[in-house]
């Protein structure tokens, strides 16, 4: 199941006197050779997601002489994309990734046949999206994109080169291929909403995604190839703080609902719905309805009229070095319950984040445990840079 | 003992320890008193009815516990079990 498909070699493109000199430290690898070189001409990779991971994947799969390259992706490059997404420069912040990502490729590649998707990835495209390639590369930020792709993966027969990243852990895989396992048999169930932060707010080493996007690209190359082992089995854990490189085992699960011996999943899904996110918003949306709030403007207001107000900044010690509101308090998120006895119940308190979220949950502990009069500010910090303090750094 | 590794994302539930030196038999009462010895952990592995999340697994040295013993999987002196949850960044 799931190989690349091995298109007898008569039937491959031939090489150009150009491209045999531009691949010449390929076709010296006897593993790669001309025949091997002509398949990879002759591929046809989908690559979902142009960002961190999309970043060496798109350059290395077009340098290595991959025919033809689907990238899907409707962000635009803001410029704290920049850090690590090195396929995009500063003159490319505001232009779609994908137009930024084509041009970085075909640089490198004129040759490369480049199919841009401007577009969100859903249940209802990503069948016909997928159909004309060979191996589907996820370099995607979200649990719900990661179920449908493995899901579309596995309904349409293709290999998935995987690879996630979170601050400076990383880990890599190929699912679906031959009799191997797919994500599903690794993690049957995405974790509830806000539980996993992402790399936005939890962030990311800018190197990270090189090493884990790199993995994706060479498992790919071996896919075309037909060659070496693969990731297949085993999921590959990096961790570059400690630079340690770990392996463990994965097997099918024969009960996977997707890909096991008896599957109920037969067509692609609501992931969103899977993913528990509009289950989540309504409770969101029901708490803020219990919850007061206010916002910088109106904050700033009752800080100038010199009301007696509490500032409660709720995010971690690194990030109040950044940036911080003249006058607040630190108490990270995951120490409010204990230090709660530094606060006085009675106070009127306005907890602050950096958008909104952990100050959000820091309210909900402190309404629990007895304070009444406990105020979230919107739009966190950022927000209150945007419409208060344009002095004050956005992070 | 044995050495449990715990993940970057839950490390702030585990006052910030990378791995804990733990003197237990089985992968359960590894996890048992990893979480009694860090009340926070709890809910992060372990759902309401006490089992383990399906989003966490658990591996002794480098094999899935839900493919040997589960709970009961024997751990022994020198082993390290991992604590992998999934994590989804990508940009």
């Amino acid at each position: 199941m799931a190989a690349a498909p091995q298109v007898p070699a008569s039937s491959l493109p031939e090489l150009t006197n150009e491209e045999i000199l531009r691949y010449s430290r390929h076709l010296i690898l006897p593993e790669v050779g001309m025949e091997g070189q002509r398949r990879l001409k002759n591929a046809k990779v989908l690559m979902i997601g142009t960002g961190g991971l999309g970043a060496p994947l798109g350059l290395y799969l077009a340098a290595a002489g991959v025919g033809r390259i689907g990238l899907v992706d409707f962000d635009v490059v803001d410029v704290t994309n920049l850090q690590r997404q090195v396929i995009h420069g500063t003159k490319d912040v505001g232009r779609l990734k994908i137009d930024s990502a084509a041009d970085s490729m075909q640089d490198i590649n004129p040759a490369l046949q480049i199919d841009k998707y401007n577009v969100p990835l859903t249940s209802a495209n990503a069948l016909e999206l997928f159909k004309d390639y060979d191996v589907i590369v996820d370099g995607t930020d979200n649990f719900p994109t990661r179920y449908l792709v493995n899901d579309a993966c596995v309904l349409l027969d293709k290999p998935n080169a995987y690879g996630s990243i979170f601050r400076f852990e990383g880990q890599a895989t190929v699912f679906h291929h031959e009799d191997g396992p797919c994500y599903r048999c690794l993690y049957p169930e995405p974790p509830p909403p806000g539980l996993v932060p992402s790399c936005a707010e939890g962030g990311v080493l800018g190197i990270l995604p090189a090493v884990i996007g790199s993995i994706q690209a060479t498992e790919t190359v071996k896919l075309i190839l037909g060659k070496g082992t693969t990731l297949s089995g085993r999921l590959m854990l990096y961790d570059a703080l400690n630079m340690k490189f770990r392996e463990l085992k994965l097997r099918r699960n024969p009960e996977c609902p997707v890909c096991g011996d008896n599957p109920t999943v037969k067509e692609l899904i609501d992931y969103q719905e899977f993913c528990g996110i509009p289950q989540q918003a309504a409770a969101e949306a029901e708490e803020q309805g219990r919850m007061s709030e206010i916002t910088p403007l109106e904050l700033k207001v009752r800080m100038d009229r010199g009301d007696d107000i509490f500032i409660l900044d709720v995010r971690e010690p690194h990030e109040y070095d950044i940036a911080k509101i003249q006058g607040s308090a630190l108490i990270p998120l995951g120490q409010v319950a204990q230090r709660v006895d530094e606060l006085d119940s009675t106070a009127d308190i306005i907890v602050h984040c950096k958008m909104g979220g952990r100050s959000a949950k820091a309210q909900g502990i402190l309404k629990e445990m007895g304070f009444s009069r406990v105020t979230n500010l919107t739009g966190g910090i950022l927000r209150w840079s945007d419409d208060v303090d344009p002095s004050i750094p956005k992070y | 003992m044995a050495k449990i590794l715990i993940p970057t994302p839950l490390r702030q539930y585990a006052g910030g320890a990378d791995s804990v030196d733990i003197s237990a038999s089985t992968a359960g009462e590894m996890l048992t008193k990893l979480t009694d010895a860090y009340p926070d952990l709890k809910k992060q592995i372990f759902n309401d009815e006490g089992k383990l999340r399906s989003f966490v697994n658990v591996y002794v040295n480098d094999d899935d516990i839900r493919y040997l013993d589960r709970n009961d999987t024997v751990v022994k002196d020198g082993d390290t079990v991992s604590i992998v949850p999934s994590i989804a960044g990508g940009i």
